[in-house]
């Protein structure tokens, strides 16, 4: 059920012609997600997911479209040579993974599960011994920080040229 | 039949190449950027899928979607900073019509 609206929505974003609705479809797919995680009792990275995806990007994606396309215009249709190899490349591509994947059998590890629990996911994300995520962890705020400062500065370019 | 790891990857391997398929053929720069954003969730699918099947002894598959996430959330920010940007200078926001790279 969620996997149908996971992936009926998804097929819809990238294929309707009106831009408003495909961010509409890439909401409700980001939400099937987001309940693919509650169902695999990942509650964390679900509401993560549901934070930054759901609440933060598509938001973000709205508006861009709101500031650069006018409302209701429809997208002008593509060329159908192209639909056609494009659909070719990506169901081929699809077709060999699930071959691949149909031929291959996993070992599942038979160790104690530990929960994906808050308290476990913080110390170890901040641990600085064996296994402890710190080192990444700052790396990625550096770069949120670089992405932050890039963002102001790509959008004051233009400023001076038109004042 | 209880869905298992297999059907998470099946689910997976379509979003990620619909995401394909839609980077293929769209030509409007948001719309390109979302089909991104669909490829990142499937990779963030797979990682938590496989975390949660086969090494559920370790969280390291939760802290890579996370940081996945981040840096997703980083790239959606810059690309449509550049979007905008190249809207009011281009008013237009199809590839074929941003070709030359001068500012």
């Amino acid at each position: 059920m969620l996997a149908a609206l996971t992936l009926v929505s998804g097929a819809l974003a990238v294929t309707t012609r009106q831009i408003f609705r495909a961010a509409i479809f890439l909401l409700f797919s980001l939400i099937g997600i987001a309940g693919l995680y509650f169902w695999m009792q990942y509650e964390f990275i679900a509401a993560v997911q549901i934070v930054v995806y759901v609440g933060g990007i598509t938001v973000l994606i709205i508006f861009s479209i709101f500031l650069t396309q006018q409302a209701g215009e429809l997208l002008p249709k593509e060329k159908i040579g192209r639909q056609v190899f494009s659909a070719l490349a990506a169901f081929c591509g699809f077709a060999l993974t699930m071959l691949q994947l149909y031929q291959h059998s996993f070992k599942q590890t038979t160790d104690q599960p530990i929960a994906p629990s808050v308290s476990n996911i913080g110390n170890q994300m901040l641990g600085v011994e064996d296994n402890g995520f710190a080192l990444p962890f700052e790396v990625v705020s550096i770069l949120l920080l670089a992405a932050m400062i890039g963002c102001i500065v790509i959008a004051l370019r233009s400023k001076p040229a038109t004042a | 039949m209880e869905p298992g790891l297999y059907h998470l990857l099946f689910i997976s391997a379509a979003l990620f190449f619909i995401g394909v398929y839609g980077f293929f053929t769209r030509r409007n720069l948001i719309t390109m950027l979302m089909s991104v954003e669909l490829v990142l969730n499937s990779v963030n699918l797979n990682f938590i899928a496989f975390n949660k099947y086969l090494w559920p002894n370790k969280l390291d598959g939760l802290f890579f979607s996370i940081f996945v996430i981040a840096i997703a959330a980083a790239e959606a920010a810059v690309a449509i900073a550049i979007i905008i940007n190249l809207y009011r200078s281009h008013h237009s926001i199809d590839v074929e019509n941003a070709e030359e790279m001068k500012f």
